[in-house]
């Protein structure tokens, strides 16, 4: 083992090899965030589209979760990057194509946003449906409207329910995120693998990929705990855990 | 819009995409198995009162529950071979081929996602049925073999069956390291004949198809399996 190699000038001139661990780190970094406000945006209205009366608008929803969570991850990222420029409009398809800034990026980044979406409908939907109906009735009686019951009763309650759960799915984001290196996205599994290429020093580059994945589940676990005692309903979940 | 499409590029190619197919379909259901015998043994091994059990099986399962299945793959490709020269101590072993090597990375990875179900099947099974299995003269293997197990795995059925599906969905990135699944078949069809919309379109529609009508068996043989307890 000879971590030194981390500190040996890159191939590509200009730089060490541990340039390209943090460069990787940065796009894993980038590519998960900017894909999780996606997904916590549109699952968000997904999962409470799913818990309204209307099937108008439960019915859509519904088609959307199990479409996105029923092709691999893979298959939808191809499809992003190779499938969607061709498919619509001409003029949209040749400015995807040709003028794009960073398609491998975003591409990946809406891919997976998309993705996720479906997973925190799913969550959020739960969370909501484990409120006792008592309260919506409640609020109903007392002459909310049912998108005030949604705003003031079941989404406050809703969100605390359900950080434990999304705590994991947005775990899965970041593990999720290399998978954007089948479309050419250089984030840390395609730098690690890049690394040993030049360098033969395998173990080294996929230990400290290992380790910096380690350590981001860490740092978001710990966030997110935290958030989840900050926001507890006294008496109403369990404790953190241990 | 689909005036351009060629759908004979698939017809074409379907003894070639049925091959992947089945690649797909074995490397699941074999991992599967390796995977829920592994990581009932991890299970035991976590719920253990010794830490010298306990330790390194939470170790591994939380190390692997952070790693990306992805670099887990390269992880594989790159010990297997190295193993194999350790343990056949000849220099020139050329590893188990790549099929061989996508398995025990799969099986290496699943296990530690079952441990964690199996984990908390055997914590939902009521503590009096060890106790009693105890107090009827039953030694830990038998307890576990004949009473607790058999209850913990009936009520993880479904949840265990759904983790398949994943597992499935999951066996696409074979891919990155040139494997010739469904979908590195699809991809290898549609770089040679310029086809990329048709046949990933076709490999979405394939894949949507098999895991939706999978995971709806799984929701009625969960109502099945929660009635009638």
């Amino acid at each position: 083992m000879d971590f030194s190699v981390f500190l040996q000038p890159a191939f590509s001139g200009g730089g060490t090899y541990l340039d390209w661990v943090l460069s990787g780190t940065k796009w894993t970094l980038l590519v998960s965030i900017l894909a999780w406000i996606i997904a916590f945006i549109v699952g968000s209205v997904l999962g409470v589209l799913r818990t309204t009366p209307l099937a108008v608008l439960r019915a859509p929803a519904t088609v959307y979760v199990e479409v996105f969570r029923n092709v691999p991850l893979l298959v939808q990222m191809f499809i992003w990057y190779f499938v969607l420029p061709e498919i619509v409009p001409l003029g949209m398809g040749d400015w995807m194509k040709t003028r794009m800034p960073m398609p491998e990026f975003w591409n990946a980044v809406l891919c997976l946003g998309f993705y996720t979406a479906s997973r925190v409908a799913e969550q959020v939907r739960s969370g909501i449906q484990s409120i006792p109906i008592g309260q919506t009735y409640a609020g109903l009686a007392m002459g909310l409207t049912r998108g005030q019951v949604y705003r003031h009763v079941l989404l406050p309650m809703g969100y605390r329910i359900v950080i434990p759960p999304l705590t994991s799915e947005f775990l899965t984001i970041f593990k999720n995120s290399s998978v954007a290196l089948t479309i050419g996205v250089l984030e840390l599994t395609a730098q690690a693998r890049q690394i040993s290429e030049y360098t033969f020093r395998t173990f080294e580059a996929f230990t400290v990929a290992t380790v910096i994945y380690v350590l981001i589940t860490l740092v978001v676990t710990v966030g997110m705990r935290t958030l989840e005692n900050k926001v507890r309903v006294p008496g109403y979940i369990g404790s953190a855990g241990k | 819009m689909f005036t351009g499409f060629d759908f004979d590029v698939i017809s074409r190619s379907l003894p070639y995409l049925w091959q992947g197919m089945l690649f797909s379909l074995g490397l699941t259901l074999l991992s599967m198995l390796g995977g829920i015998l592994l990581g009932t043994l991890l299970a035991l091994m976590r719920l253990s009162s010794f830490t010298v059990l306990s330790a390194p099986a939470g170790g591994y399962v939380n190390l692997l529950r952070a790693t990306p299945l992805i670099l887990v793959i390269f992880w594989f490709y790159f010990l297997v071979p190295i193993a194999m020269k350790k343990i056949t101590g000849d220099a020139y072993a050329t590893g188990i081929g790549p099929f061989y090597s996508a398995l025990i990375a799969f099986t290496m990875f699943e296990a530690a996602y079952y441990c964690e179900i199996i984990r908390a099947g055997i914590q939902s099974v009521p503590r009096g049925q060890g106790h009693a299995a105890y107090a009827l003269g039953l030694n830990y293997r038998l307890a576990m073999t004949k009473i607790i197990l058999p209850q913990a795995f009936r009520n993880m059925v479904p949840i265990l069956l759904t983790q398949g599906i994943i597992l499935f969905q999951d066996t696409s990135l074979v891919y990155v390291v040139g494997l010739t699944d469904f979908m590195g078949a699809a991809s290898k069809v549609a770089q040679r004949d310029g086809r990329l919309v048709e046949m990933y379109l076709f490999a979405a529609l394939v894949y949507f198809l098999l895991c939706f009508s999978a995971s709806h068996f799984v929701r009625r043989l969960q109502v099945r399996y929660s009635t009638g307890r």
